[in-house]
Formats: structure tokens, C-alpha cells, sequence
């Protein structure tokens, strides 16, 4: 505990350095527009401004885009409850109670009790991030080949499990993905593969470039043309102050969501958005008066509010400690530390201390900010809706092109990025969830290498990965999720056998009905 | 006839996608499968892309039909890709500032008629705003153009 105190004492002299200090205001106050913006979601926000961290040393670039990524949960709740606008999916649920409010004249209150959930969530989680993270990672330093291999698969199975629709779709997309990464040197041999002649994929794939497009350019595609006139009111500063009643009806609620939407942050998923959904019914179930849900409850914004903020930072154990992302942010952010240089996994908080606490204690710092810039400012940020999204649109694209390009002055990233961008677009039209391509991306070496590393430890021996207990049960689990995730097609199939007459029960029933 | 559905034509496009680097693979030496190449994996990544794509168009014959989707945006979005292609190709031959103003310019004035004036006043801004922030200030190494644009 004493270690603890003393690394988060490290970090907490590295995030208040004045230029970590500012970055991590600079994170939170974009992650807010980004959150308040409807259409540019966490996603597509990081996506777009990570160009913009190139420039900066690793510990103040992760720290600006893990402030973007929180500051868009608190900037989300803004336009949900005065607007019944999502500014992103994880604030559907905020929408319902918290316009309900407004209509009653409570708008500013429910405003206040998201931004003290998010708070009280945020601090928590984050206390609990640092309890958590480095046992973990000092158990993963036991692991090996084979259980680096069976990690990466459970995650990206559980990922394919958590996704909403078929499993089926969630596989292929993150096959997809995985192949894609297949592009590039092979870092064994140190053969070419699949490069064209382009000497600009011999490192592979540019994961800016892919990322940029698929989220970045299929949200821009998916939300052109749709410009709006908004009915926009902004709460006064004296309305922002909850009754005594609705801060004790909140307590329990911004409690139990901080527990839950860490728990479900950790499990690789779109943790953010299905811990709110989860913590409305619960919220909605443990009621007394669950009639009073979606015409203005409390408890509807405090409990969904401070679980999708808790989620966040449950996000980034598996990713700080194991170096495995569980989502779509947290590849993305992967990958901008591999950009800086820094090979993420069990080792980073060994290595790079300062990192690392760095991080954790900005977290802190930024959630701070939040509550102190959100409030009072809450009427600037909703103003920023007026913008036309004629303007806006191109001004992204534009952002888009110069982030990407400035990558590795290659306009070959401006082409994958379009063509990533048209793939985007198409899949998410037919709503397939896209989320599961760049994971695989940023997994595929690390799956190759490890993979192929287990086979030279047994000599060609597959039974590696299922003899060593820690791999064989992570292997074993993801088995059975895979089975469940495809039993729908399984039962499909068996009935299909039954309809054709190769299963004796139908047989059967043929005899009954000749 | 029914429209297929999606699902079924996805699918079916994934298919093909994974006999396609199935095909392209056979120039990569595969290896053994207790010792596998460089080859190996992409292969064994292409014919589980190939069982997931059967499954999904097994799996999705009573889905969403293809002819129900609407594309309302088509227009935006070819004319915004085609300003991404624009930009792909003019950026190191016109240079950032002036590939940037025609994109914005004609997505703002042709794409989103909102006036040659404000187009023009939009697309400088930008154009020649961002290139002192990250090309001058930040000192990002941004194409230059013709007349040094």
C-alpha cells in the first residue's frame, strides 16, 4: 500500500508538470465538445485528434486522449438531458429521465447530479484502476507464448460474444481485422507479405489510417446532410443546485453504477454503453416506484450517468496491465502509445513508471476539471450545437487528411483512409459492428508472434496451448463462448438435418405424417 | 424475387474476400503446421474468415433485406469521398494549403450549396489557418505546391 502511495506520489509530480497539466485540460475540454457534438462520438473524436499527440512525449498524449476519452462521458450527458440529443451511445439511457426533468424545470438539477455522479464514478474507479492494475500486471509477468496466444483469442472472442447481433458477424469482422494485419513484414523471417510493390505497406497497415477511416469518415458519411435547426436552452447557474431529496435519491444509485460499470468496463465489450443500459434496470428494478422511470427519475440519470464513467476507466486495467485493449478506444489508444514507442503489457508499469502513474494520477486531476468545467460552462458547450454541420464536416475532413498524412508523409495513408472510410460506411449501414476490425488489427502481430513462439517452445506441439494450465482455461472459456455465441447456428443446422430426414426423431414424425 | 439479405450478401462478399488471399497466399511459403511460415497464419486467418462468412449467410436467410436499406446521404458521401480521393492525389503534387481550399471549397459551396463567398472565406480560413498552426507553429512537415503554397 505504502509502494502504491509512493508510485502515485511519482505520478501525481508528473501530471501536475505544467505542460501534462495542460494537455490533460486541453483532453478533457475537447473530450467534451466531442461528447456534447452528436455524431462525433469518443470513437471518431480520438480517431480524428490523434494526429494531433505526434508531437508530444508519450506520457502528455496518452494523458490528453484518456481525457478526451472521459471528458466525452461527461459531455454526453449535456445534450441528452437538455435536448433528448445523445451527444454518444452511452448516453441513450440519460436521455430518458434526464429530458424528462427538463420538461419539469429540473434540467439544471439533472445536469448537476450526472456531473457529481461522473465525478464521484470517475475518482472511485480510478482508486480502484490503481489497486488493481499492478497485481494484475504482476501476474501476467508469469505468462508466456502460450498464454499471451490464449489471452489475445479469450479477448477477442469475449469481444465477439459481448458485441451486439450474431456472433457470427462479430468473428468475421474480427477475422477481418486480423488479416488485415497479416500485411507488412513478417517479424519472423522477415519476409515481405502482401505489399504490391508499395514500399509504404512493408510496415503494414498504418493503424491511424484504418481507425481515422472507419470510425472518423463513416460517422462523417453516415451523419452528412443532416443539418438541423436545433431548439437549444440553456439552464441558468441557480437551477444547477439538486434538492436535498434528489441528492439522497442519487447516492445509492451513482454507487451502484460505479461498481457495475467498472466491473463490465474491464470485460472486453462496449463496456461504456451496456453498463448504462444495465444500470438503468437495475436501478429501475431495485425501485420502489419503478412508474416514476422515464418521467423524470433521479436515479435514471445518476445510476447510467456514473456507470458509463466508471466503465471508462474499468477499460483501461486490462489495457494498462496486460496490454490488451478491451474496445475500439482503448486499441486506438494502444496504439498511439506503440506510435510513441512504448511496447504496451505487463511490463509498462515496471518500465515506465512515470507513465503510467502519469496517467493515473491526471485521471484524478481531470476529473476535477470536469466537474469545475462543466457546470459553469454548461452553456457555452451546448451553444457549440449551433455550428452548422455543413461547416463542420469539412473542417473534420480536412483534420482527418492532415492527422493521417502527417503520420508518415504518405498519401497512401489518405488512400487507405478513404477506402477504410468507404468500408465504414457500407458496414456500418448494414449494421455490422465495426469495432472488432481494428482490434484485430492492433492483435494480429502480437497473435502471429505468439502463436508460432508457442509451436517452437513444444517443438510443432499444439497440445502447448491447452496443457499449461493459465492458457488451457483461457482457451477453455473462450471455447465455450464460442459455442454459445454460434448455438443459434447449431440448432439451426441440427434442424435443417431433421427437416432432410438424417435424424431418426424426424424420421419419425415422417411416419406420422407419410 | 426477394431481394437477398443482407447477411446473404455480405457474406457471400466476405467469402470471396477470403478465397481471394487464400489465392494470394499460395506465393508465401506456408511451412509445416508444427512449424508454420510466414504463410501460415494469413491462410488459416483467410479459411476461418471463409467458416465465419458461411455462417453468416447461413445464419442470416431471414435477416434484413437489402432492398430495405435506405441511402438517403449517397449524394454527401460520394462527394465527400471523392474529395478524400481529391485530396489523396493533389495533396503532394497542389500542396496542403491550396488541395485543402479547392476540398473545402466545393464541399461547402457545390456539395452543400452554401454560396461561393462563404465557401471562399470558409476554405481560406481553414486552409491557410491550419497550415500556420501545424505547418509554421507546430512545424509539421506539410507538402508544399506550386508558388510555394
Amino acid at each position: 500500500m505504502i509502494e502504491t502511495l509512493h508510485s502515485l506520489s511519482l505520478g501525481f509530480a508528473t501530471a501536475m508538470a505544467p505542460d501534462v497539466l495542460l494537455y490533460a485540460f486541453v483532453g478533457c475540454l475537447v473530450g467534451t465538445l466531442v461528447g456534447v457534438l452528436p455524431g462525433v462520438g469518443p470513437l471518431a473524436g480520438i480517431s480524428l485528434l490523434l494526429p494531433v499527440t505526434y508531437g508530444l512525449n508519450p506520457t502528455s498524449a496518452i494523458v490528453m486522449l484518456a481525457g478526451i476519452y472521459y471528458g466525452a462521458m461527461y459531455g454526453g450527458s449535456t445534450t441528452s438531458i437538455l435536448m433528448r440529443i445523445p451527444g454518444e451511445a452511452a448516453s441513450v439511457m440519460t436521455c430518458i429521465d434526464g429530458y424528462a426533468m427538463t420538461q419539469k424545470g429540473r434540467g439544471g438539477a439533472a445536469l448537476a447530479v450526472a456531473a457529481m455522479g461522473s465525478f464521484v464514478a470517475g475518482t472511485l474507479s480510478i482508486v480502484a484502476l490503481m489497486l488493481l492494475a499492478p497485481p494484475l500486471a504482476e501476474f501476467a509477468l508469469r505468462f508466456g507464448p502460450p498464454e499471451n496466444f490464449a489471452l489475445l483469442v479469450l479477448g477477442l472472442l469475449v469481444l465477439a460474444y459481448m458485441s451486439s447481433g450474431p456472433m457470427t458477424r462479430s468473428l468475421t469482422m474480427a477475422a477481418l481485422g486480423l488479416l488485415l494485419g497479416m500485411v507488412g513484414m513478417d517479424t519472423m523471417t522477415g519476409l515481405f507479405r502482401f505489399e504490391y510493390g508499395l514500399s509504404e505497406l512493408g510496415d503494414g497497415i498504418g493503424i491511424v489510417p484504418v481507425a481515422v477511416g472507419l470510425f472518423g469518415i463513416s460517422e462523417i458519411l453516415l451523419s452528412a446532410g443532416q443539418d438541423t435547426k436545433r431548439d437549444i436552452r440553456t439552464p441558468r447557474l441557480r437551477e444547477l443546485l439538486p434538492t436535498r431529496r434528489e441528492w439522497r435519491e442519487s447516492a445509492a444509485p451513482i454507487g451502484r453504477g460505479t461498481v457495475l460499470g467498472f466491473l463490465i468496463g474491464i470485460i472486453p465489450g462496449p463496456g461504456h454503453i451496456i453498463s448504462s443500459f444495465v444500470s438503468y434496470s437495475v436501478e429501475r428494478r431495485l425501485s420502489k416506484h419503478p412508474e416514476r422511470f422515464g418521467h423524470g427519475a433521479v436515479e435514471g440519470v445518476a445510476g447510467p450517468e456514473s456507470a458509463n464513467n466508471s466503465a471508462t476507466t474499468g477499460a483501461f486495467v486490462p489495457m494498462l496491465a496486460l496490454g490488451l485493449p478491451s474496445g475500439a478506444v482503448p486499441a486506438i489508444m494502444l496504439a498511439a502509445m506503440m506510435i510513441h514507442g512504448i511496447a504496451p503489457g505487463p511490463m509498462l508499469i515496471q518500465e515506465q513508471p512515470q507513465l503510467f502513474w502519469g496517467v493515473i494520477a491526471s485521471m484524478y486531476v481531470g476529473n476535477v476539471v470536469l466537474l469545475i468545467l462543466n457546470l459553469p460552462l454548461v452553456g457555452l458547450f451546448v451553444n457549440i450545437l449551433r455550428i452548422p454541420y455543413s461547416y463542420l464536416y469539412p473542417s473534420l475532413l480536412a483534420f482527418a487528411t492532415l492527422g493521417v498524412y502527417a503520420v508518415n508523409n504518405s498519401v497512401v495513408d489518405v488512400w487507405i483512409m478513404t477506402g477504410a472510410g468507404l468500408v465504414g460506411y457500407v458496414l456500418r449501414k448494414l449494421e455490422y459492428e465495426i469495432a472488432p476490425i481494428i482490434l484485430g488489427l492492433v492483435l494480429a502481430p502480437m497473435l502471429e508472434l505468439n502463436f508460432r513462439q508457442s509451436l517452437a517452445m513444444s517443438a510443432g506441439s499444439y497440445s502447448i496451448l491447452f496443457e499449461r494450465p493459465i492458457a488451457g482455461t483461457m482457451l477453455a472459456v473462450g471455447l465455450l463462448l464460442l459455442f454459445l455465441g454460434m448455438r443459434p447456428i447449431l440448432m439451426q443446422a441440427l434442424k435443417w438435418r431433421g427437416d432432410a430426414g438424417l435424424e431418426p426423431a424426424a424420421s419419425g414424425e415422417r411416419k406420422e405424417n407419410p | 424475387m426477394r431481394s437477398p439479405t443482407i447477411d446473404q450478401v455480405a457474406g457471400s462478399v466476405f467469402a470471396a474476400f477470403s478465397l481471394l488471399v487464400l489465392w494470394e497466399s499460395r506465393k508465401i511459403p506456408f511451412g509445416f503446421m508444427a512449424e508454420p511460415g510466414p504463410g501460415a497464419v494469413p491462410a488459416i486467418l483467410a479459411f476461418i474468415l471463409l467458416a465465419c462468412s458461411i455462417a453468416v449467410v447461413i445464419g442470416g436467410r431471414s435477416g434484413k433485406r437489402v432492398a430495405e436499406l435506405q441511402w438517403t446521404e449517397w449524394r454527401h458521401a460520394v462527394a465527400i469521398l471523392g474529395m478524400c480521393a481529391f485530396m489523396a492525389l493533389a495533396l503532394e503534387r497542389l500542396g496542403y494549403r491550396l488541395s485543402i481550399f479547392i476540398a473545402l471549397l466545393a464541399l461547402v459551396s457545390i456539395a452543400e450549396k452554401k454560396g461561393w463567398i462563404a465557401g471562399i472565406v470558409f476554405a481560406g480560413c481553414f486552409s491557410f489557418g491550419s497550415h500556420y498552426i501545424f505547418g509554421t507553429l507546430l512545424r509539421l512537415p506539410l507538402p508544399q505546391g506550386p508558388f510555394g503554397l
